[in-house]
């Protein structure tokens, strides 16, 4: 859940990109944060700008742990999955893409999130959707895990944000912190994922929109973030289940 | 000792490989490993190696022959119909004796088949798919961590033995993620290789490696050197991980990822009062039968889980020696297998309900 739901209807815009480097939790956050999503619509219907909630799920450059894999889950909740041409359980790497993602693209009464492919490679997808975002309100989210190997550091990180806006042409509105170590993670990593995305904020002067972190961190996070004086207000601490993971692979 | 990082098996296995000291990778896109060609691509020359994109896995492997021939510490990696079409590279190289570190990233089969998860290549990795009597070491690991020490042991036995090893694990395990540990920059022993073809520098007469014999006894006395380097390896590197042999009532047999699965399996089974107990074979050859002498009396039955039509049932049977009743469930084709289905099947065995 998000802390302040009625904030965000003023401060979301319509379409949420989801980008990042691979194996970082992209998915886990495009499918945790539709069904958030979901949970405000039905409350506030009436008043709702937004009538739906549609989740594309673009991910041509990874063929395991993709969002259309919880595409019955997701549709229980109202949520629209869209995909390939073929449909959620053809599982092949072949870069074909639905026309219909265009439909909730182009439906001002549909909020979206755009699950993206990992790394600039899987980001390259977004380039055909670019006249459609230029005259639109969207955000382009960078979810960066600070415990990933590859963007642990400052120049990692760097590497990856630059690649990705030069891949799609467009900047990066905002940053995810999604610092974490699985089963292992303690509070100490999230707050590592903070520090990082709080330097990456200042340097590209992006906004950290969310950081993401299980129930159990959730009030010794806020409480860490209460007390730093660099936190900008708008920071929020994103509550997700663990979703695509299979219980096993933690056994 | 260096942090816990969250890393995807794939990029893993390559970094590992850097790290162990591989200073030679070939190879040629095939989905799910595919992070590995990429990684190296790009990090392994940061490390003064080289990579090199073949034309083909046929091509991958026989450039690879070429640098292990040269002494180079060697990697190559493919998924199971790219492994295939590496088959005869594989007699190739055992018979020449040549170290090298091979990935199967495997996949559903046969042909094309799937880009998910399959463990349908185990006959093609223990019997072996080219001419031959020939061996490769076959390593299985089950999780990432497992996985890069056991990089680095195959870069070990592979230099030792002068053998190919295989690391045999399944798209799950090269695509999931994981916190691991990696081991430091030239954490790699490194032997001598007075055999390689070095150049003799007018000093030494020249190395030959070859693998054409025109006199039948010749070639018979080379392959009465390489059984006995076989059968010194079955004496010396077998390996395997049990679990709750003393009083399980069923037995469990798996390796990768299912020996994964049935961890929660066995909590099921646990939460209704039923014994249940684990070989996980680490090494599929050689294959670890004696294993199978630490089974207890209380067992009443084995059960093999497999990503296959059932494949490595042979090896347990062989094992078993007629003392057990053996059966097999799995799902293929790139089906995994859940908890709930192999403990299902294990009360079924068993006669619960």
């Amino acid at each position: 859940m998000i802390n302040e739901p009625i904030e965000l209807e003023v401060i979301e815009k319509r379409i949420s990109i989801v980008t990042g480097h691979f194996g970082s939790g992209k998915t886990e956050f495009a499918v945790n944060y539709a069904l958030d999503l979901t949970k405000h619509m039905n409350k506030e219907i009436e008043n709702s700008r937004y009538k739906k909630v549609a989740l594309v799920d673009l991910d041509i450059a990874n063929p395991y742990f993709r969002s259309r894999e919880k595409q019955a889950l997701l549709e229980s909740k109202g949520i629209a999955v869209l995909s390939n041409t073929f449909g959620y359980d053809i599982n092949l790497d072949l870069p074909a893409i639905s026309a219909r993602i265009n439909g909730p693209l182009q439906d001002q009464s549909c909020r979206v999130i755009m699950d993206v492919g990992g790394d600039q490679s899987g980001a390259r997808v977004l380039t055909q959707f670019k006249n459609q975002f230029i005259n639109e309100e969207y955000d382009l989210f960078c979810l960066i895990n600070a415990n990933r190997n590859e963007t642990a550091s400052i120049e990692g990180a760097t590497y990856h944000i630059s690649a990705i806006e030069n891949e799609v042409g467009l900047k990066i509105t905002g940053l995810i912190n999604n610092a974490h170590l699985l089963k292992e993670t303690k509070i100490e990593d999230i707050i590592k994922g903070v520090k990082l995305c709080h330097e990456l904020s200042l340097k590209f002067s992006i906004p950290v929109k969310y950081h993401c972190c299980i129930e159990k961190f959730e009030i010794p996070l806020k409480r860490y973030l209460s007390q730093n004086k660099n936190v900008n207000f708008l920071e929020k601490v994103f509550v997700m289940d663990i979703i695509m993971r299979s219980s096993w692979l933690d056994k | 000792m260096n942090e816990k990082v969250l890393m995807k098996g794939n990029e893993a296995f390559a970094e590992a490989a850097i790290r162990y000291d591989c200073k030679y990778y070939f190879g040629y896109p095939i989905t799910p490993q595919n992070e590995i060609p990429e990684y190296m691509s790009r990090e392994l020359s940061k490390a003064d190696g080289v990579f090199v994109q073949a034309e083909s896995e046929l091509a991958a492997v026989n450039m690879a022959y070429g640098a292990s021939a040269a002494g180079g510490r060697v990697m190559i990696s493919s998924s199971s119909p790219g492994f295939a079409l590496m088959q005869e590279g594989m007699s190739f190289l055992c018979s020449v004796e040549a170290p090298c570190v091979i990935i199967n990233v495997s996949r559903g089969g046969p042909g094309i088949g799937t880009i998910l998860p399959g463990q349908a290549d185990y006959y093609q990795a223990t019997r072996g798919g080219g001419n031959g009597d020939y061996h490769l070491i076959v390593l299985a690991p089950a999780s990432i961590q497992e996985s890069i020490t056991l990089i680095g042991k195959a870069f070990e036995l592979s230099d030792q033995y002068r053998n190919p090893v295989l690391i045999l694990v399944d798209g799950m395990i090269g695509q999931m993620m994981e916190p691991v540990i990696l081991p430091d920059y030239h954490s790699g022993k490194q032997i001598d290789k007075p055999w390689a073809l070095t150049g003799t520098k007018g000093i030494r007469p020249p190395n030959t490696i070859k693998s054409v014999y025109l006199k039948a006894e010749e070639l018979e006395a080379w392959n009465w050197h390489l059984l006995e380097k076989y059968r010194k390896i079955i004496d010396c590197e077998v390996s395997y991980e049990t679990r709750n042999l003393e009083d399980a009532e069923i037995v469990f047999v798996a390796y990768g990822t299912t020996s994964r699965i049935i961890r929660e399996a066995m909590e099921i089974l646990e939460a209704d009062h039923i014994r249940s107990g684990l070989i996980r074979p680490i090494s599929l050859w050689p294959y670890p039968y004696q294993s199978f002498d630490e089974m207890s009396s209380s067992t009443k039955a084995v059960l093999v889980v497999e990503l296959s039509q059932g494949q490595m049932i042979d090896d347990v049977k062989i094992g078993v020696n007629g003392r057990f009743p053996v059966s097999y469930v799995g799902r293929f084709g790139g089906t995994v297998i859940s908890p709930e289905e192999v403990a299902s099947e294990a009360k079924r065995i068993l006669g619960v309900v």
